[in-house]
């Protein structure tokens, strides 16, 4: 019954000290390499993400295609078949499900990220771990539905009759990179989120503009032109536009896409500052 | 001979502003920015938690945190265990530092009890490699080996405590800082809990135990140290920093009232020593039975909310420790307001120095309140002194007969 701990007596003499002292204000505490060290902890997190989702559903795993294929169906009758919206040449809800694939991993992701230190209040006030663990493990396990979404895609490629092109090899570094968007702004939204209450209202009306202004529902040649500035001041035309070129051999994206990695890039390194910042903090606000 | 430090706390200070604790909106925050008006930063009311705390912590040594609520204990531990920044100051720990500030931290209630364990013991800092050679050790001690599968929403308090701290207990951390543990589970589970710091200690952790509960501070710990309002106010012998401590709240008094903290979803409001009608008495008896009254402010529902008392003589020996819930099977604050709750102690124990704990609990939650005060109980009014100053626990009435020798 005794805790087998005893085999090992500790030698703490050989050990380095670890210090807590204030940190310098204008100075981002980031630790990468605690992180990496501790990273089990992003998986473990990650994991209780994809185990708790799943339990006690009646339907399951089911859910994951229902929502993408409902909002495909809806968007494939309103835009594809009444507004005519245009569809780089491909038929539209082979489109429109790559575009919605995509984004409906970034929401869904995003919004974990954004609650994954202000709902977990007990793992910020109760224990230590690098904080940057939670917004990370909040990006990985919608990356599962988007491989089922992506599956799914290539099922529509076969009914509709659409071949994929050369730039196929391509598509893992899309789906590498999604996570990486669904990271920059969801560090943002975490760490905004422990200090102010009302980011979660904000995000749902965000998402909403955001959708709109992303070529989701409609191709990115719709904005070219005198809106490409809007192509290239957001992340997720960027790579929406990547997916589609790489999945369904839709034309790919123009000179603006990389204005929008470049947003990507900018938009990641601004909240791991941001959130170097102000995470000392946490535990006295949450 | 001096042993190595393991902890080194060098002129710790930290500092809440008051109001940071509560959500701000965005737009508050944007339109202090702009205008930089009264709302912002430095005029907002500032709370030192901790004033200047330096101490240091041997290899292998057990000390005792002790003082009121608000003194500041919880917040060295949070330093210490780097959960929060000082404010001023420097804390350094030798080695892996273990914090066991709540029982079950990141427990989750849909998981299985085998996934909790993994999860579990990965945000307090294991290695899946660890946790799996320490898994049936930590099965065994919390004896759920039948319940491994099953989602631990549906077990006993009694099994989800057991297994989060047989989780936390096979840590293997060279500096173990506790918070409170004991304001949870049954007298087993506390007792396995005193066990296992002593273990640590044996081991050769360190060990830095926080309690309201001066008996297990005095049974556990060498060392003492008083925390009043954020200053060091004692650092000595355990017995001795016991005895400062309860001799300065000079409130040796049978009736006290507490300041109301709305940050609690329980609190008690005042507590005394009362006649079993209820009338609170300056000099109670030992030869008269007695009531402890607690009032307390419920403002929000607290599932299994409950009511320890507990009586602990100045040595640290635990006399009387009863719980509401032992013996009472109505209604208890199910809903917000001021509860009453009073329990009469029958005339068994000696004349003497006591405190008397007042414990606010539930098995779910965290620590809720906890409150000591001393009070003496006094001879009977016909005592000779020679039978006062005998060292005794109880007295209860006794009656002597005498048969003398039948002449013959």
């Amino acid at each position: 019954m005794h805790p087998s701990s005893a085999e090992r007596v500790p030698d703490a003499r050989h050990s380095p000290w670890i210090e807590n002292r204030p940190s310098r204000k204008w100075i981002p505490r980031l630790d990468l390499l605690e992180l990496w060290a501790s990273r089990e902890i992003t998986l473990v997190l990650a994991l209780r993400n994809v185990k708790t989702r799943y339990k006690q559903t009646l339907l399951g795993v089911a859910w994951t295609i229902l929502q993408p294929l409902t909002a495909v169906a809806i968007f494939s009758l309103v835009f594809g078949r009444l507004a005519l919206v245009p569809s780089e040449g491909v038929p539209y809800p082979v489109f429109v499900f790559t575009g919605l694939a995509v984004w409906l991993y970034f929401a869904s992701a995003s919004n974990l990220a954004s609650e994954s230190l202000a709902q977990h209040r007990e793992l910020v006030t109760k224990i230590y771990f690098p904080r940057l663990h939670a917004p990370i493990a909040s990006v990985l396990p919608g990356l599962i539905d988007l491989s089922i979404s992506l599956l799914a895609v290539g099922v529509f490629m076969v009914i509709y009759d659409v071949a994929p092109t050369p730039a196929i090899v391509l598509l893992p570094v899309w789906i590498l990179a999604a996570p990486v968007v669904a990271l920059a702004v969801g560090v943002w939204l975490a760490a905004l989120n422990v200090q102010y209450r009302d980011v979660r209202n904000a995000l749902t009306f965000l998402l909403q503009v955001w959708f709109f202004a992303t070529p989701v529902v409609y191709g990115s040649s719709l904005l070219e032109g005198r809106w490409s500035f809007l192509l290239a001041l957001n992340p997720m035309a960027g790579l929406i536009e990547g997916f589609r070129w790489s999945l369904i051999g839709a034309p790919p994206p123009g000179m603006w896409a990389l204005g929008s990695f470049a947003m990507g890039a900018v938009v990641l390194v601004s909240g791991l500052t941001y959130f170097g910042l102000v995470q000392r903090r946490f535990a006295d606000l949450v | 001979m001096s042993r190595a430090h393991s902890i080194e706390v060098h002129a710790v200070s930290k500092r809440f502003r008051l109001g940071e604790r509560r959500y701000v909106t965005l737009r508050e925050t944007l339109a202090s920015s702009i205008r930089r008006d009264r709302v912002s930063g430095k005029s907002r009311p500032e709370l030192w938690a901790l004033r200047g705390v330096s101490l240091t912590v041997h290899e292998g040594e057990i000390l005792g945190v002790i003082g009121r609520n608000g003194a500041g204990k919880s917040t060295l531990l949070k330093i210490l265990a780097r959960i929060t920044e000082p404010t001023h100051g420097v804390t350094r720990t030798r080695g892996r530092v273990g914090a066991l500030l709540e029982v079950g931290t990141g427990f989750h209630p849909e998981l299985t009890g085998r996934e909790n364990v993994f999860l579990n013991g990965a945000v307090l800092g294991m290695k899946r490699r660890e946790i799996q050679r320490h898994f049936d050790d930590i099965v065994a001690f919390a004896g759920i080996e039948r319940f491994l599968d099953t989602p631990i929403k549906r077990y006993s308090s009694g099994m989800y405590l057991r297994l989060a701290f047989s989780v936390a207990a096979h840590l293997e951390p060279d500096v173990v800082v506790i918070d409170e543990v004991l304001a949870v589970g049954d007298a087993e589970f506390q007792r396995r809990c005193l066990g296992r710091m002593s273990d640590f200690a044996r081991e050769g952790r360190t060990v830095l135990f926080v309690s309201h509960d001066l008996g297990a501070v005095a049974r556990i710990c060498d060392r003492g140290v008083w925390l009043d309002e954020g200053t060091v106010a004692y650092d000595g012998p355990v017995r001795e920093s016991i005895e400062r401590y309860l001799d300065a709240r000079g409130e040796r008094a049978s009736y006290v009232e507490y300041a109301p903290d709305p940050d609690r979803p329980v609190q008690l409001v005042a507590a005394g020593i009362a006649t079993p009608a209820g009338a609170f008495l300056d000099a109670p008896r030992r030869d008269e039975p007695f009531a402890v009254r607690a009032r307390l402010l419920v403002r929000e529902r607290v599932t299994g909310l409950d009511v320890k008392v507990y009586l602990v003589t100045r040595t640290g020996l635990r006399v009387l420790e009863e719980n509401l819930s032992d013996s009472h099977e109505g209604r208890f604050g199910e809903h917000p307001g001021e509860w009453e709750t009073s329990v009469v102690v029958p005339p068994i124990l000696a004349a003497g120095d006591y405190v008397l704990g007042i414990a606010v609990r539930s098995p779910y939650e965290r620590f809720l309140d906890e409150e000591i005060l001393t009070f003496q109980l006094w001879p009977a009014p016909h005592e000779r002194q020679e039978a006062i100053d005998r060292n005794r626990i109880v007295q209860p009435p006794v009656e002597w007969r005498v048969t003398p020798p039948s002449r013959s």
